[in-house]
């Protein structure tokens, strides 16, 4: 006889693969038995090939010597360090248009865009304050740039003495 | 099914022994080598979790793409050292109504049940400490009271926690203990001898001599089987119920601090390498070389002393259960019980009759 399975969640499988349902009553087919022990068997060997994959494989290794490799370790790229400015790549000057988007995107309120007038007078890019000691590298800054003008660099080791020297000037002159 | 053994090949005494014999007077000397037969059991129990803990580290750490220790001696070899200094110069902690006898009594007990089992296993055809013609029976007996301590452990610790995972493992140990000893009964039934050193020379001659392969098929089989439940016996993962951390925190070690949690950790080493060594002499022809039939090829095999080819088989073993540990989920608690009592125990009897089978028809 064929019986209704329930089929709750966590709570034995479908008679369909030779299962145990918690009423109670052992519905039992053994090719569905079979195929389940069978299937269940491969998946185990399955696991055990892919960690023996890392085991014979040094080479996959994600663990640095540090500080010993100090001297060539390079972050990788979605690594965050500290906020940087991209500069043009002819001038040197920087992309940033002083639009303070950045500055409205960051929820600790770490950057500061000050602007000052050219000789065209026109709004262009002051002093970027940048607080290292509030920021908590969330990466909202960059996301919220359109000109593509901030990034966040890959250098680590941040630490410091004294928190005045997290208050970073990224452009314009120090006061 | 008469084992062939050339005692001119495999003499059943050292030299050592010899050496005392003639030396010392009757029971004197016998006296003198029960003292060294047992000094080299502790050593072997002492070198034992030293090497395992150093190889589950940085066996772990390889399945997982990490390093493990590197820092404690080339690729932290010198690890085990810290480790051990570390533990032993921890505090002894005793939780309030805590039962105090039973309370230091269970690590020892622990420890002991498994250096009583290495008592009969033959290391090699001269390094076996005694040979009871029941050696099956005392393995069997004398394992059962790893379950002691586990049990006394979490019943005198005065802890929920602990007492929760004693009897959870005391309820796994025991159901699996039936398929382990079911298993063995099978290797004696084929073999026709209940002596831990005649099952090894029962499969005497190539590779394919070893029982793994000579009861054909079933034989894989009941070395897989064999596997399991000597994990599961061993209390480890993926059969770690009884320190289940995320339910349990550490079980029934959770009181337990210092040199009597050491205890612990080195019965578990022990146990590790006590069931390897089970496995190999039961499946993988002991201490006998692997011979192909290619006879250049089986004399250089055989000129390397059988109880390194012992400890290399046995150490395989071991990597196999530590690839068990670090590649399979937990599962849950009925769904042991239901490994154990639906699929393991109907197997181990199917096995069973077909062995009974293959013996009546001599086929194996």
């Amino acid at each position: 006889m064929k019986t209704q399975a329930k089929n709750i969640q966590g709570r034995g499988y479908p008679v369909e693969r030779g299962g145990f349902v918690p009423d109670g009553q052992v519905h039992w087919s053994l090719a569905g038995y079979l195929t389940h022990l069978v299937n269940g068997c491969l998946s185990l060997v399955k696991g055990m090939g892919l960690t023996f994959g890392y085991f014979s494989h040094p080479g996959r290794i994600i663990t640095q010597q540090y500080p010993e490799n100090r001297e060539t370790l390079v972050m990788f790229p979605r690594f965050r360090g500290r906020l940087a400015l991209v500069m043009d790549e002819a001038g040197g000057a920087p992309l940033c248009t002083a639009c303070g988007m950045c500055e409205k995107a960051c929820p600790n309120g770490s950057i500061s865009v000050l602007t000052r007038r050219d000789s065209g007078n026109r709004k262009v890019l002051g002093r970027y304050l940048y607080r290292f000691s509030q920021c908590t590298l969330c990466n909202l800054c960059v996301e919220s740039c359109v000109f593509g003008a901030i990034r966040m660099a890959q250098d680590f080791e941040l630490a410091a003495y004294d928190s005045s020297d997290l208050q970073l000037v990224l452009y314009g002159k120090e006061e | 099914m008469e084992p062939i053994i050339d005692t001119s090949r495999f003499p059943a005494t050292n030299a050592i022994g010899d050496f005392i014999r003639a030396i010392l007077p009757g029971p004197v000397a016998e006296l003198a080598n029960i003292v060294l037969a047992v000094l080299a059991i502790l050593t072997v129990v002492g070198l034992t979790p030293v090497a395992l803990i150093w190889m589950e580290r940085k066996v772990a750490a390889h399945f997982q793409a990490r390093l493990g220790p590197m820092r404690v001696g080339y690729h932290g070899l010198l690890q085990p050292l810290a480790d051990g200094i570390k533990l032993i110069f921890k505090e002894v902690m005793k939780p309030e109504g805590a039962d105090t006898f039973v309370f230091f009594l269970a690590p020892i007990l622990s420890a002991t049940a498994s250096f009583m089992v290495l008592t009969v296993i033959p290391f090699d055809h001269h390094l076996q400490v005694t040979d009871p013609a029941g050696g099956v029976l005392y393995v069997i007996a004398v394992a059962g009271l790893g379950i002691m301590g586990v049990l006394l452990a979490g019943w005198s610790s005065n802890n929920k926690y602990s007492l929760l995972g004693a009897m959870r493992s005391g309820a796994q140990m025991i159901s699996y203990e039936i398929s382990l000893a079911l298993l063995m009964l099978l290797i004696v039934l084929l073999s026709g001898t209940a002596s831990l050193r005649e099952i090894v020379f029962s499969q005497t001659g190539t590779v394919l001599d070893w029982w793994i392969f000579k009861f054909p098929f079933f034989g894989i089989i009941a070395f897989v089987l064999f596997l399991i439940s000597s994990t599961a016996e061993l209390n480890r993962a993926p059969f770690d119920m009884a320190e289940a951390e995320s339910e349990l925190t550490g079980g029934f070690t959770t009181e337990y601090s210092g040199i009597t949690f050491a205890m612990f950790f080195l019965a578990e080493f022990v146990n590790m390498f006590m069931a390897a060594s089970l496995t190999t002499t039961f499946f993988l022809g002991g201490f006998l070389a692997p011979q192909f039939g290619l006879a250049s090829l089986d004399r250089m095999l055989d000129a390397i002393p059988g109880f390194l080819w012992f400890f290399l088989k046995s150490y395989s073993v071991i990597f196999i259960y530590m690839w068990f540990r670090w590649t399979f989920p937990r599962p849950r608690v009925d769904q042991l019980m239901n490994l154990e009592w639906k699929v393991l125990v109907p197997a181990n009897f199917l096995l069973l009759l077909i062995a009974g089978l293959f013996v009546v028809m001599g086929w194996a």
